[in-house]
C-alpha cells in the first residue's frame, strides 16, 4: 500500500529546506520526503517512538509535527501501524532523518514513506529551540517551504493567511464518508460498537476488536436515531482533529445519544460530550503530545503513563458537578483527563487509552466500557 | 500514601570498595539516599567500608560507621543503633548479600528490623535463577533455556532438547573461567568436560545461546501505590555476549518499534510486580533475537545499579533518591520532578538528546590477561556523553576515555587482522569497526563478523564517509558539519596536518562555537530549573551564564585503575566548601557513576569530555574566577600547563611548580638545592645505557619509562636478563622515551604524607607509614596512621622535609610526598603537590575535611582563618587496605609491584593497630585462617629474627607450620617444629597438592628477585584460585598475625565517625 520504495542505501540529493513560523522565525534545514510547500500549526511531540502512529493519526490533520527525539525513522515504517490509510500530517520535523531502517519489520524508509506519500517534511534543524520556542510562545502556524530564496515577508503573510486552528471544523475532512464495518478478528464477537468517526484512530477499533466486538463506524453527521435505531451495545465518540466547538452538529446528536445508550468519548469525543454537557473547551498553549503524560485516576489514585494528543481541553469549572464526576486529572498542569456522568452511562478520557502510539496503561478503560455496557444491559433488562 | 511515621530511624547499607562491577555509583546512589532520607527527618545509621566516599562524610547521617560489612559487625551495629529498618537496596551487590546473610542468620528477627525497598522473598526470587525462571514462567515471559548439567551424559541430553549453539559455564570458577560456547557435539563434550573439571562443584550451565542478540536494559521503578514507570530505556551497542558493564550502550534505544518497544515495557511491568518488588528501581535486561524479533529475559536486580545511575544521569531522573523516599512510604505522584519543580516524578522521562557510554578498561595492567569481552566484568570505569545525535555522542564519549583518542580515529587496523579484530569482542573493536569502513568494507560485512545493529554500523560509517571529506579548515558550513558530527579539533588538526591551536583559531574566526542544552527530563515540554548542560553545535544556547562570583572544577573522567573514587570525592569537596562561602561552583566531568556528576552537588553542571578543547569553550563561556585542577588527579593536571598558556585564570600552586615536581631534572636541580636525598638515578636511551646506568647504580633498580602515569610499565628488575625483557616492554608502553632507572630501596619502609599550605603555613594533614616494604605503588599498599613502628626522630624529620619541600614549590592547597627510610636515611620517592589519592581516607581518619580546607585556601582563605594551624592528633589506628580485582583476572601473579593494580581501598580502626588492621582486612575481604596447617617459604634475606618470631606465635596460635627445605633448615635450627613439603619441582606430593588438598590455610611466601618471582607463581596462582590468604612480605605477615589474633577473639570495638571525631 505504500508504492514503490527505494530500498538501500541510496539517498538522492535534497535541497535545502526552511520551516517558517508565523512570528517571522526562521529555521533552515534539508527536505526530506516531498518537497512542495506546506502550511499547517507547528506543534511538538515529545515520544521517543511511534512516528508513524503520529503520522498517520487524523488528529494531526493541518499540523507540522515536531519530533523532540533527533534520531526520526530508525525502524522504518510498516503497514500494520497505520492509523488510518495515509499520514495525515501536514508536515514533519525532525533534527536528523534516518535514511535506512534497521528493524526486522521495517517495509520501507520513513522518507520514501513521506515522499510517496507527498509529505513534505525538514530535517537537519535545532528541534530543541524550536520546541523552546512554541512552548513559550504557543502554538504558531508555519510553513515548510524548499523555495529557500523567497522573501521571509512573503512567507509569513502567506502563513498569516491560512486558517487558524481555532473555530475550524476539521473533522468533516478526516470522517469517513460511509459507514463501514470493522470487524477483524470477531468471529461471534459477544457486542456490537457503533464508532462516531471524528477521524478515529485505528487503534480504537482494534481495541474494541480485542474486546471482542464487532464494530460499524459512522459518519461523523451520521443521525443518532440510525444509531440508536440498528440497537447497538455501544457508542465510542472517537478522536479527531482541531477545535471541538465549531463541531456543532456532533454536540447535538451526542446530545441525543446521552442516557439512551453507554457512551464512551475519547479525546475530541471526550471534548465534545464535555460541550454536550454544556460545558466550555479553551485552546491550550502548546498542547498535550507525547507518550510520557502522568494522568491520576481519581477514584483508585492511581497513577498511569499516557499516551497524549491535543490542543484543547475542557473547562472543568464549565461542567456542573451535579451531573459530572471528574475522574481522571492531569499531574503535570492539573487540566482536566476525564469524568464519568453521575447518573446516565457516559464516560470520557482525554487522552489515548488505545495507545498507538505510547505506553499500554490505559488499556483498562476499555474493559470499563464493556463493563458499563454489560451494567447498563442488565439495568435495562 | 505520605511517608511511614512507624519508622524513625534507618540503616543504610553502603558497596564498601571499589570493586570491578561496583564502583562510585553506590557513592553516588548511597549518598543520595541519605540525604533524602535525612531530609524526611530521620535518623540515618549509615555503614560502610569505604573511606572514600562521600556518603560517610559525617554530615550525611547521624551515625556513620567505617567499619567492615560484615554479617557480625553490622548486626553489633544494629545492637547498638537500634535501627527499625534497613534500606539494603542501594549498596549493590554487597547491600542485598548483607541483608540476605541478616534474614538468614536471624539478627533481622532478633533485633526486630524490617527490610525497605525489597524484601528477602523479592530479593531471593530475582536472584536465584531457579526461581527467577519459575516465576518468570508463571507470568509468561520467557527465559534462556538452560539447565545444569553435572556429567556428559545429562549435558548432550540437553544439548538435544535445546538445540546448539549452547553456552556452557562452569559453576563457581573464578572470573567464569572455563566456559565456552558449543556449535556442535564435539565441541559440546570437549567444553563440558574441561568444565567439569574446572568446577570446583563438578557443575556446568548448558544454555541456549543468544549471543548476538541484540541487548536492552529497562530501569523500572515501582511504588507502595503500585505505580510502575520506565525510567529509561537503555541499548547495547554490543550484542548479548558481553557484560553489560563492558558494552558501549546507547539511551534511549534506538531500534525497536513502538510495539516491540510497548510490549517489553508491558513485560517489565508484569516482571517487578511478580517478583514483588515493592517499593523502589530495578534493573531488568532483555535480549531480542533480530531475525525473529523473539524476546528473552536475561535478568532483572531488584536494586539501584550500575545501569540506573547511569539512566539517572542520562535522564536527569535521580533513581537512588526517589527509590529512598519511596522505600519510606512515598508515592511517585507525591515527589515533585528535581528539574522542573513543576511536574510529579510519576512520569517518564523523555530525552532529545542521545547518551552513549563507554567502558574503560585497565588491560594493559593485566598483561597476561586476553583483553577478550565476555560475561564477567573486566573494565574499570567509563565515560559517558551526550549529543544531540549519536554520531556525536560517541565521538564525545571515546575522546572522554583518555585513551589517547580524539574521537573514532584510526588504530591502523592491519587487514590480516581484521576479521578476527571484527568477530572478537575486545576494548578495541569499536576503533576495528571505523578501520573496517575505512577499508571500505561494507555494513552487511561488518554486521555479519559483529552482530553489532546495522543502525550504529550506519551512523559509523557515515562518521567515516565525513572523515575522508574532511580538508582544509576555512570552509565554515564543512567544518560545522564535521563538529556536528563530534569531529573535535584535535581529531581534525591530525586529520589535516593542522595544530589542534590552528583549527581552534579557525573555527572561532569563522563563529563555530558550541552551545549548551539543558538535560532537563522532558524534551523541553516544561522548563528546566537546573543548569545541567551538554555542549552541541545547534542554534541555540541555554547555558544562561550567570554574573555571580563563580569557579570551575575539573573532574577526574572515568575511573581507571590510580585515579577513582577518591579524586571525585575530593573535587565534591572543593565544590561544597566554595558553593559555602558563596561562591557559584561549576563542575565539568564525564563520569556517570560519580558524586561530581550529580547535576545537584554543584551550583552547575558541564557533563563534557575533559580535554583542553571541552574545558577553553566552557570557560570561555562562563568566565570563571578561577579555574581548579588540583582535585581531580592527573587528568586536569595534564591541562593546567595548556589551560595557563590560553589565559585562564588558575587556582592553587602554580603551573611552574607543577611542572617542577613533574619534571625530573628540574626537580633533580631542586632535591640538590636543599640538600635532600633521593635514590640514585640515572636515564638511559638505549639498552646499553640502561645496562650501564644500572650496573652503576646496582641491582635491584626501578624501571620506568619517562612519561607515563600511574606507575604504568614500571617494573623492579633484578638483573640484566630481567633488564632486557624489560626494555622492550618499556619501548611498546611509550615509544621513543627514554627509561629512568632509579634505585630500588628493597627492605625500606616506605611512609605517604599528605600536607596543606595557603602559601605562608604549612599543616600536616596525616603521615602513613607503609605496612609492606617499599617497591610497591603506594595506592597497592597497605597503610596506617599514625605510624606505629618509626621513631619519633624518623618522624620529625619527615614533617620537617614535608614543610621545606611544600615552600619550596610554593604549595598553595594540597601535596603528597613519599618517602622511604632504609638503614636510617630518609629518601624522598616522590613529590605531588595535588590532592592525593590518600586524602579522603587521611580526611576521615583525622576529621579534618582536608580537600574542602584546601579550596578555601585556594579562595583566598587562609589557614590560620580557617583554624587549621597544627596537625590533627589522633586517636587509635587507621588502617587504610586496598582490594584487588585478581578474581576477575585469575591468569594473573597476585605478586604486588611498582604498577598500581587495586581498584579500591577500606578503612579499619580501633584503639590497637591489631585490630585496626584486622578490621580492614576483614574489609577487604582478606579471609584470614584462624587456624590449620600455614606453609612458610622465605627468601634467603628474610631468614632472620622476625620469621623465627613469626612461626613461634603462629604456633602459639595453634597453626601447624610446613616449609620448603631451606626454610624448614632456618625454622628447626632455631628451635621451631617444622613439617617439610617439597616444591612443585621436586617431587610429590608437593605443596601445591597440599594446598589442592586443603591441607594448607596460610602462605608465607616471600621472593626475592625476579626469578623467584616468577618460580614462586604457580604457589600465588593456586592460592588465589583456592582462596588461601597468601602473604607476600614479612612485615604483612607480623600484621596479619596480630590481627588474627586479634580474629580468633572477635572484634571487639565499633565507633561511628562522630564518636571518634566528638572532640
Amino acid at each position: 500500500m505504500f508504492g514503490p520504495f527505494r530500498h538501500g542505501y541510496n539517498p538522492r540529493p535534497m535541497p535545502p529546506a526552511l520551516l517558517v513560523l508565523e512570528d517571522g522565525t526562521v529555521y533552515r534545514g534539508t527536505s526530506f520526503g516531498a518537497t512542495a510547500d506546506t502550511i499547517g500549526e507547528v506543534v511538538f511531540n515529545t515520544s521517543l517512538t511511534g512516528y508513524q502512529e503520529i503520522a498517520t493519526d487524523p488528529s494531526y490533520r493541518f499540523q507540522i509535527v515536531v519530533m523532540t527525539y533527533p534520531h526520526i525513522g530508525n525502524y522504518g515504517v510498516e503497514n500494520i501501524v497505520q492509523q488510518s490509510d495515509a499520514p495525515q500530517v501536514a508536515g514533519f520535523v525532525v533534527r536528523d532523518a534516518i535514511e535506512e531502517p534497521s528493524n526486522l519489520h521495517a517495509e520501507a524508509s520513513l522518507s520514501a514513506y513521506f515522499a510517496a506519500t507527498n509529505i513534505s517534511a525538514i530535517q537537519g534543524i535545532d528541534t530543541r529551540a524550536l520546541t523552546r520556542r512554541i512552548r513559550n510562545e504557543g502554538a504558531m502556524r508555519g510553513m515548510i517551504t524548499t523555495r529557500a530564496d523567497r522573501p521571509i515577508d512573503d512567507i509569513v503573510a502567506e502563513i498569516r493567511n491560512a486558517p487558524s486552528m481555532s473555530g475550524l471544523d476539521l473533522v468533516q475532512r478526516v470522517s469517513t464518508s460511509s459507514k463501514y464495518d470493522f470487524n477483524e478478528n470477531a468471529a461471534g464477537a459477544k457486542r456490537r460498537i457503533a464508532v462516531y468517526d471524528f477521524g478515529v484512530k485505528r487503534d480504537i477499533l482494534r481495541q474494541l476488536t480485542r474486546q471482542n466486538c464487532d464494530v460499524t463506524v459512522f459518519p461523523a453527521q451520521t443521525d443518532p436515531r440510525t444509531i440508536l435505531d440498528a440497537k447497538f451495545d455501544g457508542v465510542l465518540l472517537s478522536n479527531g482533529p482541531g477545535d471541538p466547538e465549531p463541531v456543532t452538529y456532533a454536540q447535538e446528536n451526542i446530545r441525543k445519544l446521552i442516557g439512551q445508550i453507554p457512551l464512551f468519548g475519547i479525546c475530541l469525543g471526550h471534548q465534545l460530550l464535555g460541550l454536550a454537557l454544556g460545558g466550555r473547551t479553551y485552546k491550550l498553549k502548546f498542547g498535550h503530545r507525547g507518550g510520557n503524560h502522568p494522568v491520576k485516576d481519581l477514584r483508585s489514585g492511581r497513577v498511569e503513563i499516557t499516551a497524549q494528543n491535543h490542543g484543547f481541553s475542557v473547562d472543568p469549572d464549565s461542567l456542573s458537578e451535579n451531573d459530572v464526576e471528574y475522574t481522571h486529572i492531569n499531574l503535570n498542569d492539573q487540566t482536566l483527563e476525564g469524568f464519568r456522568h453521575r447518573r446516565e452511562p457516559v464516560v470520557a478520557v482525554q487522552y489515548h487509552p488505545e495507545a498507538a502510539p505510547g505506553p499500554h496503561d490505559s488499556f483498562y478503560l476499555f474493559d470499563d466500557f464493556m463493563r458499563m455496557i454489560e451494567e447498563w444491559r442488565v439495568s435495562r433488562d | 500514601m505520605p511517608k511511614r511515621t512507624d519508622l524513625r530511624s534507618i540503616l543504610v547499607i553502603g558497596s564498601g570498595p571499589i570493586i570491578i562491577g561496583q564502583a562510585c555509583e553506590f557513592d553516588y546512589s548511597g549518598t543520595q539516599a541519605c540525604k533524602a532520607l535525612k531530609e524526611e527527618g530521620y535518623r540515618i545509621i549509615l555503614v560502610n567500608s569505604n573511606p572514600a566516599t562521600i556518603m560517610t562524610d559525617p554530615e550525611f547521617a547521624d551515625r556513620t560507621y567505617i567499619e567492615p560489612l560484615t554479617p557480625e559487625v553490622v548486626e553489633r551495629i544494629i545492637e547498638r543503633e537500634k535501627p527499625d529498618a534497613i534500606l539494603p537496596t542501594v549498596g549493590g551487590q554487597t547491600g542485598i548479600n548483607l541483608a540476605m546473610a541478616l534474614h538468614e542468620n536471624g539478627a533481622l528477627q532478633r533485633h526486630n528490623v524490617e527490610l525497605i525497598g525489597a524484601n528477602y522473598e523479592a530479593i531471593k526470587t530475582a536472584e536465584d535463577r531457579q526461581l527467577f525462571k519459575e516465576c518468570m514462567a508463571r507470568i509468561g515471559s520467557e527465559c534462556a533455556r538452560s539447565g545444569y548439567a553435572g556429567s556428559l551424559a545429562e549435558a548432550e541430553q540437553f544439548a538435544s532438547e535445546i538445540g546448539y549453539p549452547l553456552v556452557i559455564r562452569p559453576s563457581f570458577t573464578l572470573g567464569g573461567q572455563g566456559g565456552g560456547i558449543a556449535y556442535n557435539i564435539e565441541e559440546l563434550r570437549a567444553i563440558v568436560s574441561r568444565g567439569l573439571d574446572l568446577s570446583p562443584v563438578h557443575r556446568v550451565l548448558v544454555e541456549e545461546s543468544v549471543i548476538g542478540w541484540k541487548e536492552f536494559e529497562l530501569e523500572v521503578m515501582r511504588d507502595k501505590a503500585d505505580n510502575v514507570i520506565i525510567v529509561c530505556s537503555i541499548e547495547n551497542f554490543d550484542p548479548m555476549g558481553v557484560h553489560t558493564g563492558d558494552s558501549i550502550t546507547v539511551a534511549p534505544q534506538q531500534t525497536l518499534t513502538n510495539s516491540e518497544y510497548q510490549a517489553m515495557r508491558d513485560e517489565a511491568k508484569r516482571i517487578i510486580r511478580a517478583i514483588g518488588v515493592e517499593t523502589g528501581g530495578s534493573n531488568i535486561q532483555f535480549a531480542v533475537d533480530p531475525k525473529t524479533g523473539r524476546r528473552l529475559v536475561i535478568e532483572m536486580n531488584p536494586r539501584v545499579s550500575r545501569s540506573s545511575a547511569l539512566a539517572s544521569k542520562a535522564t536527569g531522573f535521580p533513581i537512588a533518591k526517589f527509590a529512598a523516599k519511596l522505600a519510606a512510604g512515598y508515592t511517585l505522584d507525591e515527589i515533585p520532578n528535581d528539574i522542573t519543580k513543576k511536574t510529579p516524578a510519576s512520569f517518564e522521562p523523555t530525552l532529545d538528546y542521545v547518551v552513549v557510554k563507554i567502558p574503560r578498561f585497565a588491560f594493559e595492567k593485566f598483561r597476561n590477561t586476553d583483553p577478550l569481552l565476555s560475561f564477567s566484568m573486566q573494565s574499570v570505569g567509563e565515560a559517558m556523553a551526550i549529543g544531540r545525535t549519536f554520531n556525536e555522542a560517541l565521538q564525545k564519549g571515546l575522546r572522554s576515555l583518555e585513551i589517547g583518542v580524539a574521537g573514532l580515529e584510526t588504530r591502523h587496523t592491519p587487514p590480516e587482522r581484521m576479521e578476527k579484530m571484527l568477530r572478537t569482542p575486545t576494548p578495541e573493536r569499536i576503533f576495528a569497526i571505523g578501520d573496517a569502513f575505512r577499508a571500505g568494507m561494507s555494513v552487511s560485512e561488518v554486521y555479519e563478523l559483529t552482530a553489532v545493529d546495522p543502525w550504529f554500523l550506519r551512523q559509523m560509517r557515515e562518521i567515516i564517509a565525513i572523515e575522508k571529506s574532511i580538508a582544509g579548515i576555512n570552509d565554515a558550513k564543512a567544518l560545522l558539519h564535521w563538529k556536528r558530527n563530534g569531529f573535535s579539533d584535535r581529531q581534525i588538526a591530525n586529520l589535516t596536518g593542522r595544530t589542534e591551536r590552528d583549527v581552534r583559531d579557525a573555527r572561532h574566526s569563522l563563529g563555530i562555537r558550541p552551545v549548551y542544552k539543558r538535560v532537563d527530563t522532558c524534551a523541553a515540554e516544561f522548563e528546566a530549573t537546573t543548569p545541567y548542560l551538554y555542549s552541541t553545535y545547534e542554534t541555540e544556547n541555554e547555558a544562561e551564564p550567570t554574573s555571580r562570583r563563580k569557579v570551575i572544577i575539573l573532574g577526574s573522567g572515568p575511573n581507571r585503575i590510580g585515579q577513582g573514587i577518591e579524586f571525585d570525592t575530593c573535587c565534591v569537596h572543593a565544590s561544597f566548601a566554595l558553593r559555602g562561602i558563596g561562591f557559584e561552583t561549576i563542575m565539568v566531568n564525564c563520569n556517570p557513576e560519580t558524586v561530581s556528576t550529580d547535576y545537584d552537588t554543584s551550583d552547575r553542571l558541564y557533563f563534557e569530555p575533559l580535554t583542553l578543547e571541552d574545558v577553553l569553550e566552557i570557560v570561555d563561556l562562563e568566565k570563571p574566577e578561577g579555574v581548579i585542577v588540583q582535585f581531580g588527579g592527573q587528568t586536569p593536571l595534564k591541562l593546567a600547563n595548556a589551560l595557563a598558556a590560553a589565559g585562564v585564570p588558575m587556582w592553587g600552586t602554580s603551573v611552574d611548580s607543577i611542572d617542577i615536581a613533574e619534571d625530573r631534572e628540574r626537580f633533580g636541580a631542586l632535591v640538590k638545592k636543599h640538600d635532600i636525598l633521593v635514590p640514585e638515578h640515572g636515564i638511559a636511551t638505549s639498552e646499553a645505557e640502561a645496562f650501564r646506568v644500572a650496573q652503576k647504580i646496582g641491582y635491584p633498580v626501578v624501571v620506568r619509562p619517562s612519561y607515563v602515569l600511574g606507575g604504568r610499565a614500571m617494573a623492579v628488575v633484578y638483573d640484566e636478563t630481567a633488564m632486557r625483557e624489560y626494555i622492550g616492554y618499556a619501548v611498546e608502553a611509550a615509544p621513543g622515551h627514554p627509561i629512568l632507572v632509579d634505585r630500588f630501596l628493597e627492605d625500606a619502609i616506605e611512609l605517604d604524607v599528605d600536607a596543606i599550605s595557603d602559601g605562608n603555613d604549612v599543616v600536616i594533614a596525616g603521615v602513613m607509614q607503609h605496612i609492606e616494604e617499599a617497591g610497591i605503588h603506594s595506592g597497592d599498599s597497605t597503610c596506617v596512621i599514625p605510624p606505629y613502628i618509626i621513631t619519633q626522630r624518623d618522624q620529625d624529620r619527615i614533617r620537617r622535609r614535608t614543610v621545606e619541600l611544600a615552600k619550596a614549590l610554593k604549595v598553595v592547597g594540597l601535596m603528597n610526598v613519599q618517602y622511604a627510610i632504609l638503614k636510617n636515611e630518609l629518601y624522598v620517592l616522590e613529590v605531588n603537590p595535588r590532592a592525593s589519592r590518600t586524602i579522603p581516607y587521611v580526611s576521615k581518619a583525622t576529621g579534618v575535611p582536608f580537600a574542602k580546607v584546601a579550596a578555601r585556601v585556594m579562595a583566598g582563605e587562609s589557614l590560620q582563618s580557617q583554624g587549621i594551624t597544627s596537625e590533627p592528633r589522633v586517636e587509635g589506628y587507621f588502617v587504610k587496605a586496598p582490594v584487588f580485582p585478581f578474581n576477575r583476572f585469575p591468569k594473573e601473579d597476585t605478586i604486588l609491584g611498582p604498577e598500581m593494580k587495586s581498584t579500591g581501598e577500606v578503612m579499619g580502626s580501633s584503639p590497637t593497630f591489631g585490630e585496626a588492621y584486622a578490621k580492614a582486612l576483614l574489609g577487604a575481604q582478606v579471609k584470614l585462617p584462624l587456624g590449620g596447617c600455614a606453609f612458610i617459604s622465605v627468601n634467603d634475606n628474610d631468614k632472620r629474627q622476625v620469621v623465627i618470631d613469626l612461626a613461634r606465635e603462629l604456633r602459639n596460635l595453634g597453626f601447624s607450620l610446613i616449609a620448603t627445605a631451606g626454610t624448614r633448615e632456618f625454622l628447626t635450627g632455631n628451635g621451631i617444629e617444622v613439617g617439610l613439603v617439597a616444591k612443585v619441582h621436586e617431587s610429590r606430593p608437593n605443596v601445591v597438592d597440599r594446598m589442592i588438598n586443603r591441607e594448607v590455610s596460610l602462605i608465607i611466601n616471600t621472593p626475592l628477585g625476579r626469578s623467584a618471582h616468577y618460580d614462586d607463581t604457580y604457589i600465588r596462582k593456586t592460592a588465589l584460585q583456592l582462596g588461601i590468604t597468601c602473604l607476600t612480605t614479612l612485615s604483612a605477615t607480623t600484621a596479619c598475625v596480630e590481627a588474627i589474633r586479634v580474629l580468633r577473639e572477635g572484634v571487639s570495638t565499633i565507633a561511628a565517625l562522630q564518636e571518634q571525631h566528638a572532640s
